[in-house]
């Protein structure tokens, strides 16, 4: 009886989740615009969204700003976390406030002001002052993700690697960093998502003709979301699922193969 | 998996290196153009760059505010923007626009007289048209059998949560103060009172305060009244024949989107050009007949369709249009809309 609720309660959970996903997928196909009634199946707005320059090119920006910021923040905060790490109490309490600072900060303060700030150092709007503004988003997250790793690590594991005869560096890469890898990853990856997602930021750090796909979509709600959108989420969705897919065969198979993983 | 990170590296390495080196080495003048999202038919726009050699940066925006705001904060130098009637009232306040120079402007000879020297721009010195429609009720004849000619069938009890209303302030506002006898740019106190009572006492008959969803509910009948853009009521018609869309006797509001040059312009010239080819007959016609919305250019409406130019929701008569009102800018009063709005939202 009580497996039959857990796996209940699990299935309406997944249903939850899903349930908006698959109808979004489900009217990418519909042959109206509307989002009300079916009326027929068409590949067509699948067609027209290969002709849409302006969404293609926001997609564009999305995923290379997406990729940039995500990377740059990561290699940021995990040496931030490191250099929290070793703080002395009372600098490592100052800091981890600091770093609190942004993430509780509701969007659109972070987005004004650091418009205002760009203005005042005259950066032109554009591609760079988006990048910079994810950047500095993102950074937060990550350390936040890699301080617990940190703390898991066993004090001893750096020196006894020098002791042996590693060069700080070479002990940084070869112990510390696969110990914390998991940790990065994470970091990584939620500071992908949250470039992706981000609307506000971007709308007010964003200029010269580079927009994103937020943006894009969120300014077509005064005429209604074209069903172009819906057929371009599809494909997202699809092509992340499969990335996830083959990600985890692969790691299964590493760990069948080496014992080992880099995700806990 | 080092190795997939060295491999991701590269490619962004790389793709980097492509960012960095589009655009540059091209030495075309550039024009920076800031409009509604799904505001245009885009292959306009690649007509317009192979027709003069001028590279278009296309960015949308969502709301007149939106616009405002980022125009009003620099830093960008948006050459060309679309900003409705009160906004362009407020933008010329505010010394926020370029006049236009009208001999640069040879297609504006087509655009509808009706549409000129209108209250926010009284002497066409900052916009050009673009769109217009009007603000009305949308019903659904199977549910609402009489005759629909006035903003009190909104109140009446018949139709208890099968109304919806505009989430959006000024336009509610406006149907109360319609309602009342009053004009929708009042800057009397008592009135917008009035019209706080009127709104609080049809909220229990609301079925939704809506924006973009009324589409969907008015085509799936999950409404049977609602208050709409005249251009949208088109396109829900289209999808839903039970469906009639009429301006009340009252009067109601009536909307201009027209192109306008801010301050921030660097490229003048190439904005004109823009603006004057947007006027061009045959384009207007492309993108009216893309967006689905009625065009002030008197060539453009020609060409139409019998069926669209005749149609009385896009194109109504003299007279059903009397009593509208285009919305001013009410400068330090919208301080008095907003509270009465947020009253009406918190009862």
């Amino acid at each position: 009886m009580k497996r039959f609720f857990t796996k209940l309660y699990t299935v309406l959970i997944f249903l939850f989740l899903y349930a908006p996903i698959v109808v979004l997928i489900v009217f990418s196909f519909n042959n109206a615009k509307s989002r009300g009634h079916w009326d027929g199946f068409t590949l067509k707005w699948y067609f027209s969204l290969l002709e849409d320059e302006q969404i293609l090119k926001s997609l564009y920006y999305t995923v290379i700003i997406a990729i940039l910021s995500s990377i740059i923040s990561t290699l940021i905060g995990t040496f931030a976390a490191i250099g929290i790490h070793n703080m002395n109490y009372l600098g490592k309490k100052i800091t981890m406030n600091l770093n609190y600072l942004p993430v509780l900060n509701p969007d659109i303060v972070t987005g004004v002001s650091l418009m205002t700030l760009f203005i005042f150092v005259k950066l032109k709007l554009g591609f760079l002052t988006m990048l910079l503004a994810h950047i500095t988003f993102n950074i937060p997250y990550v350390v936040l993700s890699v301080l617990p790793k940190l703390k898991q690590l066993n004090k001893h594991l750096a020196e006894a690697a020098m002791d042996l005869g590693a060069t700080p560096f070479y002990a940084f890469k070869k112990v510390i960093l696969p110990e914390i890898m998991p940790g990065i990853i994470t970091g990584s990856l939620i500071a992908f998502t949250l470039s992706i997602d981000d609307f506000v930021i971007s709308f007010f750090t964003t200029g010269s003709g580079v927009t994103n796909l937020s943006i894009t979509i969120y300014s077509m709600a005064r005429r209604g979301i074209n069903p172009k959108i819906n057929a371009l989420s599809a494909l997202m969705f699809v092509s992340v699922i499969t990335l996830l897919i083959i990600i985890n065969t692969r790691t299964s198979k590493e760990i069948k193969k080496k014992g080992v993983t880099f995700y806990d | 998996m080092i190795k997939v990170f060295r491999r991701i590296l590269l490619i962004v390495l790389v793709l980097g290196i492509l960012v960095a080196s589009s655009g540059c080495g091209e030495n075309k003048p550039v024009l920076n153009v800031y409009n509604w999202g799904d505001y245009i038919d885009e292959s306009v726009l690649n007509d317009f760059e192979e027709e003069y050699g001028i590279k278009v940066n296309y960015e949308t925006y969502a709301t007149n505010e939106d616009m405002y705001v980022k125009i009003k904060s620099g830093g960008n130098n948006y050459d060309v923007a679309f900003p409705s009637d009160y906004m362009i009232e407020k933008m010329i306040k505010e010394d926020m626009l370029m006049k236009i120079d009208m001999n640069n402007i040879p297609n504006y000879k087509y655009i509808d007289d009706k549409f000129k020297n209108l209250d926010f721009d009284p002497n066409n010195e900052y916009s050009v048209p673009y769109m217009w429609g009007t603000v009305g009720i949308l019903y659904n004849k199977k549910v609402v059998d009489e005759k629909v000619d006035s903003w009190d069938i909104l109140w009446n009890e018949k139709y208890k949560k099968q109304i919806l209303m505009l989430d959006s302030q000024r336009d509610s506002i406006a149907v109360a103060l319609k309602k009342l006898g009053y004009s929708l740019n009042t800057k009397n106190v008592e009135e917008l009172e009035e019209a706080k009572q009127e709104l609080i006492k049809q909220k229990p008959l609301v079925l939704a305060y809506v924006g973009d969803e009324v589409k969907d509910m008015m085509v799936g009948e999950e409404a049977a009244l609602a208050v709409v853009w005249s251009g949208d009521a088109i396109a829900m018609m289209e999808e839903n024949e039970n469906l009639e869309y009429v301006v009340p006797k009252e009067g109601s509001n009536l909307w201009f989107d027209n192109m306008v040059i801010p301050k921030t312009c660097k490229h003048k010239k190439e904005a004109e050009l823009f603006i004057n080819f947007m006027t061009r007959p045959q384009i207007a016609l492309r993108n009216t007949q893309y967006i689905g919305y009625s065009t002030t250019n008197e060539e453009t409406w020609k060409m139409l369709d019998k069926q669209i130019r005749e149609n009385l929701v896009a194109y109504p008569d003299e007279e059903d249009i009397e009593g509208c009102e285009v919305f001013l800018d009410p400068g330090e009063f919208i301080k008095e809309y907003d509270r009465v709005w947020t009253e009406v939202k918190v009862h």
